[in-house]
């Protein structure tokens, strides 16, 4: 079954609702897109639309947090990340407010709204605050356990989401444990580490490679920030070669955290996908995903480029 | 109670006389900081204080506090000298104002300093992070109220109209502010360089009750204190009419003084006249 993360986001609120009452959602009018209208229609005393005024969303949140509470600030990534980036540095991340940003839309699956609504930055710019941590689910179930853990967890967390429909990677019982990836494949001639809706692409990726002899570790590196050093370290040791795969440029993102620990730790043959210094257009998600070089077969391309620079 | 004894009066001019001396030495001695803009509010800082906050040094991280967000984060000498003097921690730690190791950060820090409740000095995002502190309050059932002092200068930053309308919109009756309406800001006077006025008419358009006081007057800061309480169903913004610089004469109404530190030898002089003064 294929569900869009934000669906799995709003379902995810509405059950943390009900066991825990200093739970708070604010959205700047999207909750029928980022999906906390289902936390709305549940505890709409909890649920504040404070309009089309996203840096005081953030503003809003950081008091709420301040006095005790979790709050839950929802926008598109877009407006979230970027509209609210001061608020978000100055009035959460400096005093380390308990606030969670749950940023919906993100990516250029966004499709046909186009460039201006296409966050392809907001990794690399929530990633670059202190205190700040960054989180993107593959699929439905991993953003009910991160939704769950974040609001367990106790400081600024950043959650990237999607509109469109990821196919599901992980079932029910998963648990999400911050700061690891997660191996879901291993393999010896080159390690695909992945984010987001890039992780089911990995996944086909290395099938494919399968089929021509080539054997691929598959990651999902849904925790960007802190990024998991170590399995980083030991993969790019066991396979001697790295593709990242994010929906978000190159700059910043997934690819820039594995490659400042491979530069640090394990020097091997890198190669990033990823928007690549370029703003995307109005499409189909599909359409988009090839256009710009985000399907399995760019990832197997980059795999086996990387593989012939050992 | 509408109005204060003499004695209420006397201790809140003694307490802002010696804010007015203590904002002078700290920033001398850190010879950097915003002597204007901390001097303008000393008087309605020492009525909170003094008067309507319950708040204690004691216990600076009680729930049911009053809450005060100092949104023109750089007047941050006033509210570090008006907790230093009320026991908040040692008055020895103004003279680390600004210095590195040391408590006092160059704009309000809460996650340092105690009595600091929200963490600004970026003009706009204090009245924001008011409003989810008094909405915290409602949902709690909570009777603390949450006092928060901008510029008028401030006023310049969108973020401030898109709070002021999601304060009236969820009817924000336990938040009260402040508008220091000195009139200058870094570049000259406020209807030179962009103007906002005017003030009144816009904070009730906006929804809000407004009253409008002599900033420096402690009697007439106390009634519109005591009236904001009165006024349910919507917050209250108390426009004072202030000074900037107010109590050394050679900075009054110079917007050059907005965050210049004085010599030595002129904070001896300004001392000398803050003393005769009280």
């Amino acid at each position: 079954m294929a569900k869009a993360t934000r669906d799995a986001y709003g379902e995810a609120l509405a059950e943390l609702g009900a066991v825990n009452n200093d739970i708070v959602v604010l959205d700047a009018d999207l909750s029928a897109s980022t999906k906390t209208n289902v936390f709305k229609k549940a505890f709409p005393d909890r649920h504040f639309n404070v309009g089309i005024a996203e840096q005081d969303l953030i503003g809003v949140a950081a008091g709420l947090a301040a006095t005790g509470k979790i709050p839950f600030a929802s926008s598109f990534a877009v407006f979230a990340t970027g509209r609210a980036f001061e608020q978000i540095r100055n009035s959460v991340c400096y005093p380390r407010l308990n606030v969670k940003i749950a940023a919906t839309h993100a990516g250029i699956t966004v499709g046909e709204d186009g460039a201006t609504h296409q966050a392809n930055e907001d990794v690399a710019i929530m990633r670059s605050l202190p205190n700040m941590s960054v989180v993107v689910p593959a699929d439905a179930a991993e953003t009910k356990a991160i939704i769950k853990w974040a609001a367990a967890y106790d400081g600024p967390v950043y959650i990237r989401m999607g509109r469109s429909k990821v196919p599901d990677i992980f079932d029910d019982s998963y648990q999400y444990t911050f700061g690891k990836g997660i191996v879901l494949q291993d393999g010896v001639d080159v390690t695909l580490i992945a984010m987001g809706i890039m992780v089911a692409k990995a996944q086909e990726a290395a099938k494919q490679l399968e089929k021509e002899g080539i054997s691929a570790a598959v990651v999902n590196m849904s925790t960007i920030k802190p990024i998991d050093a170590a399995m980083i370290t030991a993969y790019a040791k066991k396979t001697g070669a790295v593709v990242t795969c994010e929906e978000h440029t190159i700059m910043g993102g997934l690819g820039s955290a594995v490659a400042e620990v491979l530069g640090e730790c394990c020097p091997v043959p890198l190669t990033r996908v990823g928007m690549n210094d370029v703003f995307g257009e109005s499409g189909t998600p599909d359409e988009l995903l090839v256009k710009f070089g985000l399907t399995a077969e760019h990832i197997v391309q980059a795999a086996k480029a990387v593989i012939a620079r050992k | 109670m509408q109005t204060l004894t003499d004695e209420q009066v006397q201790s809140v001019k003694n307490y802002a006389a010696a804010m007015r001396r203590e904002i002078i030495k700290m920033i001398t001695e850190a010879q950097s900081g915003h002597p204007g803009g901390s001097l303008s509010i000393a008087d309605v800082v020492a009525l909170l204080y003094d008067v309507e906050m319950n708040a204690s040094p004691q216990d600076p991280h009680n729930p049911d506090r009053d809450r005060l967000v100092l949104s023109k984060g750089h007047a941050a000498p006033a509210i570090y000298a008006a907790l230093a003097l009320k026991g908040y921690f040692p008055i020895a730690e103004l003279g680390g104002l600004r210095k590195i190791g040391r408590l006092l950060q160059g704009h309000p820090d809460m996650k340092h300093i105690p009595g600091i409740d929200m963490s600004t000095g970026s003009l706009g995002q204090g009245v924001s992070a008011s409003c989810g502190i008094a909405i915290a309050g409602k949902l709690d059932h909570k009777d603390f109220r949450v006092f928060t002092i901008m510029g008028d200068g401030e006023q310049e930053e969108g973020q401030v109209w898109e709070a002021a309308m999601l304060a009236a919109h969820y009817k924000l009756d336990n938040l009260t502010a402040f508008l220091d309406n000195n009139g200058l800001q870094i570049d000259g006077k406020i209807d030179e360089v962009m103007c906002p006025e005017p003030l009144p008419d816009k904070w009730r358009a906006f929804g809000w009750h407004v009253i409008e006081v002599n900033g420096h007057d402690v009697q007439e800061l106390h009634q519109a204190v005591c009236e904001a309480k009165t006024i349910k169903g919507k917050p209250t913004m108390i426009i004072m009419h202030t000074v900037k610089g107010k109590g050394v004469p050679e900075m009054e109404n110079q917007a050059g003084w907005h965050g210049k530190a004085p010599s030595a030898e002129q904070c001896a002089i300004f001392l000398s006249e803050l003393e005769g003064e009280q």
